[in-house]
């Protein structure tokens, strides 16, 4: 019996290891996974939905009748639309995108040297990032408004894309995960005749890699999502998020349509994340994360 | 003295020169980080002093703004009231919420521990899907809360969920915990991956009996750094509640039931443009994440004694 069981759920044996608290354990995950994870099945249930169900009295969590009607409805209601759709995809696909590249470059460049080396300076600077982890961002959300207008950048996708470049969780788990490459790799690359740029470049670049993939997964959900808050204000500058959201909050009538881009929107980062799972975890657990 | 000073400066001169290309490459990050936060935090903290409203010249007038705040601002003494609730519960709750579904999940075989982790890190990184909550605490009888306990028969009409001071604030919290599982995470699932087994045999000889033995003696201290910067995080997360309370309680909340300082920082910062009084509250805010952070290292930095 016990036996059967520990193979259905896959347990190894372990040391020091009683099975009813186990079983007790993995029943109280099971528990909590399910609250966690219903939501997004209602999300999936409810996109593919007809309008009928959708307002159905006691609402009904699975779906009867799938239909792809809802996802058509939405392609027409963005085809209708003032700003083409084709516009705010290309406005996302540029803040993720390069928001996301140039912050793994960016703070992959600046962890190198924090890691690996001391210089004047070197503690200051790391302990400012530090500190930076520990306050939210509405505490600058004001003064950083009166930089950029300074700066001329309100109602410009440079508002969004240049100060997610550095983010300084990124510098901080980049740094703690190039303290762990071997100094003989740097030595010998030295000796070879190559300069900093270089060594940073071909060799230390590519053997980050999966922090690479750690900083995408944290960069990349919180660019996609991004609405432009309250930097942009042109509709034709907006993000697909903004405009996919709009028509969520459009009432009864777009129900449906609403149902399908809740879905669209929670897909992608997901999606991301399945891919780039396994390596993601052998960051964070190298990364030592040193006190 | 003279030439210990000008040999002191000659060294620095000369680290400085040998360190030049570690500080070009860190210049393009250090730029913009400072740009847009170490200064804007040094601006905040300055403008706390003054009384600003952006459109005629910044006045100083010392520790008014904070006087004000203490003294003369109900609607901030319950913000941070609910802060504090916000922090005392959902902080350590998701913190040990992460760290005890990771220590399961790590249990169990690789595949299975690969959704498991999707399962509760999901929620995190979908957006604003907690836009769902709105339709489960909907105040009609479509809500499903409300349809589920009418057909239990436990209540006959439909409850004003999200505009009723008794249950808004429980409700922002259920759904800011399971939004929690972040970062912080991943990083312990991560890092007890890592945990030698060896130090786990080791400890069956040592007479270690249980497994709650072999957590508080081997894998929480194997963790420390993990635990460490799951803290920081978590801790300000708690203390920044906001998009979640104006999403489901609306901003402002009935009766300020759900109103939380970064609320308040907003209302007064972003629409009544009283930017030295906003200040003021970030720097409170800034100061309590700091204190609880200090507090919380020093409190991580006995386990497993």
């Amino acid at each position: 019996m016990t036996s059967k069981v520990r193979a259905v759920f896959g347990m190894p044996r372990r040391l020091n290891r009683s099975f009813t608290v186990s079983l007790m354990l993995f029943a109280l995950l099971g528990l909590f996974g399910s609250f966690m994870v219903l939501p997004l099945i209602y999300t999936i249930n409810n996109a593919f939905k007809p309008l009928d169900e959708l307002f159905i009295f006691p609402p009904r969590f699975w779906v009867n009748n799938p239909t792809m009607e809802n996802f058509a409805d939405l392609i027409n209601l963005m085809g209708n639309s003032w700003v083409p759709l084709s516009r705010y995809i290309a406005n996302t696909l540029l803040i993720t995108l390069l928001g996301t590249a140039g912050h793994i470059l960016l703070a992959s460049a600046a962890a190198y040297p924090l890691a690996k080396y001391r210089f004047p300076g070197s503690n200051v600077l790391f302990t400012i990032v530090i500190l930076s982890l520990m306050f939210s961002p509405h505490v600058t959300a004001i003064p950083n408004y009166m930089v950029m207008s300074w700066l001329g950048w309100i109602n410009t996708h440079a508002s969004i894309i240049v100060p997610s470049l550095a983010f300084s969780l990124g510098l901080f788990l980049m740094k703690q995960f190039m303290e762990q490459i071997p100094d003989a790799l740097l030595e010998a690359a030295k000796i070879d005749g190559a300069n900093e740029y270089r060594i940073f470049w071909s060799i230390v670049m590519p053997n980050v890699k999966p922090a690479w993939l750690t900083l995408m997964i944290l960069q990349f959900p919180a660019l996609w999502g991004t609405d432009g808050g309250s930097f942009i204000y042109s509709e034709n500058l907006k993000t697909l998020h903004y405009a996919l959201s709009q028509i969520i909050q459009g009432g009864i009538a777009r129900a449906g349509v609403g149902a399908a881009v809740a879905l669209l929107l929670m897909i992608v980062p997901i999606t991301l994340f399945i891919i780039s799972q396994s390596s993601v975890m052998q960051t964070m657990a190298t990364s030592g994360m040193k006190e | 003295m003279n030439t210990r000073q000008s040999s002191w400066w000659s060294l620095l001169k000369r680290d400085l020169y040998r360190s030049r290309h570690y500080y070009v490459l860190m210049a393009p990050f250090m730029l913009i980080f400072f740009m847009f936060t170490v200064i804007p935090v040094g601006i905040s903290l300055g403008l706390s002093f003054f009384h600003f409203n952006m459109l005629e010249l910044p006045r100083f007038v010392g520790w008014q703004n904070y006087s004000r705040l203490f003294l003369n601002d109900d609607v901030f003494l319950i913000a941070l009231k609910n802060t504090l609730l916000f922090a005392v519960i959902t902080g350590p709750v998701s913190y040990i919420a992460c760290f005890l579904f990771a220590w399961i999940i790590n249990e169990l075989s690789p595949k299975i521990r690969a959704i498991m982790t999707l399962v509760f890190y999901a929620p995190s990184i979908s957006g604003n899907v907690f836009f769902i909550w709105l339709i489960v605490f909907s105040g009609d009888s479509y809500g499903y809360m409300n349809g589920f306990l009418m057909r239990l028969g436990v209540i006959l009409e439909p409850i004003q969920w999200l505009s009723n001071e008794k249950y808004v604030l429980a409700i922002v919290i259920i759904v800011q915990l399971w939004l929690s599982l972040g970062t912080s995470f991943l990083a312990f699932i991560a890092g007890l991956q890592t945990i030698d087994r060896s130090l786990v045999e080791a400890g069956t000889v040592d007479g270690i009996k249980n497994r709650w033995q072999e957590l508080w003696y081997i894998t929480l201290p194997s963790m420390r750094p993990q635990l460490m910067f799951g803290a920081v995080m978590q801790i300000t997360a708690s203390f920044a509640v906001a998009e979640i309370s104006i999403a489901l309680a609306g901003f402002p909340s009935v009766n300020y039931a759900a109103h939380t300082v970064v609320t308040h920082l907003m209302d007064f910062g972003t629409i009544r443009f009283e930017m030295g009084y906003a200040s003021a509250i970030a720097t409170v805010l800034f100061v309590l994440m700091l204190g609880t952070n200090v507090l919380t290292q020093k409190m991580l930095r006995k386990i497993g004694e």
